[in-house]
């Protein structure tokens, strides 16, 4: 399953940027044209290294944002006190290079071949990029297995990838909590995930669902507990946590 | 500081035991739970890049990294198993 390609060294290597897209106020996609790059998988994240003038480098994880086959990309949300993020999103143009490896990870990997039963994804802030990969795979491969997102934002304005997911194909249920502030005539959820919330939204656990909880440690380590106490089994809830600001 | 998981040090890893690593069965000496690599708590700047068990606490993996060298202290591994 792990295949050739994830075995052996693990190099640096220059990509050169091919666009920066913006997404929201805070966010933007920048798509990377890495030469000889072995592929993603849905899920998967690579880092990113930066090197100063002076030798000092510093070195982030990005999650992948494009689907296994398309070209890859990473989603990146400024941190206002980060050393990597606010180059990457205010900086960085198309045609500059960048440091990476890649791609990275076995564990918080969608694989439609292999992985049985419905969806449920549940993303916090940039937690949902890693879910956007999954969700982009199962729409290229025309996997059958139903989806559910519960995304938890901020505000509307901070809800990236919004058109795509409000345009999701059959079979894919999206559900945004909005904590923060809500627009005016704004019927759907506020506050943020919990078990009540849940309950409502995950799959009954008789279908056997297989879930992926990607964001904030606090906000994965709650949603993750909530939904074994729904008893999910916990080898069937995949995590991923970004640290206390949201983004790695 | 920030907990993370496995997942965020699955560049260092590879790097470290020269394959993927999140997925791999950690188990822990002190209290002998067993899970992946990315379901364990992870300290990025603790100094050094601390694991710790995420039933016990205990601490399963340190790694120093140098400038051309990174040190692996594995004493709170009783075994660990790549996929």
């Amino acid at each position: 399953m792990a295949g050739t390609a994830l075995r052996g060294r693990l190099t640096w290597q220059n990509a050169k940027v091919a666009a920066v897209i913006r997404q929201t106020a805070r966010a933007v996609t920048i798509v990377l044209d890495v030469p000889g790059w072995p592929g993603q998988r849905a899920g998967q994240h690579l880092d990113v290294r930066l090197t100063a003038e002076d030798g000092y480098r510093a070195e982030r994880s990005y999650s992948i944002a494009s689907a296994p086959g398309e070209p890859v990309a990473i989603t990146v949300e400024r941190l206002d006190d980060g050393e990597v993020s606010p180059y990457l999103t205010d900086e960085l143009r198309a045609g500059d290079t960048l440091e990476v490896r890649g791609p990275i990870g076995g564990y918080f990997v969608w694989d439609p071949g292999k992985d049985r039963g419905p969806l449920l994804l549940v993303a916090g802030g940039s937690g949902i990029v890693p879910l956007r990969s999954i969700l982009r795979h199962r729409e290229r491969t025309g996997s059958t297995a139903p989806a559910r997102l519960l995304y938890s934002s901020r505000s509307l304005a901070e809800v990236i990838y919004r058109d795509e997911l409000d345009n999701d194909g059959a079979g894919v249920t999206v559900v945004y909590t909005l904590t923060r502030s809500q627009p005016p005539g704004w019927t759907g959820h506020a506050g943020r995930v919990d078990a009540a919330l849940l309950a409502e939204v995950a799959w009954p656990v008789d279908g056997e669902p297989l879930a992926f909880v990607c964001g904030p440690t606090s906000f994965v380590e709650t949603a993750a507990q909530d939904l074994v106490e729904l008893g999910y089994q916990p080898g069937r809830v995949k995590t991923e946590r970004f640290g206390a600001t949201g983004g790695r | 500081m920030d907990a993370l998981d496995g997942n965020a040090i699955g560049g260092l890893l590879h790097e470290v035991f020269g394959t993927e690593m999140t997925a791999a069965a950690a188990m822990c000496a002190a209290c002998g739970a067993t899970r992946p690599v990315a379901e364990c708590v992870v300290y990025l700047d603790a100094p050094g890049v601390v694991v710790r068990c995420r039933s016990c606490g205990s601490v399963l993996m340190v790694v120093i990294r140098g400038r051309d060298r990174n040190c692996v202290d594995l004493r709170g591994l009783a075994a660990i198993e790549a996929r």
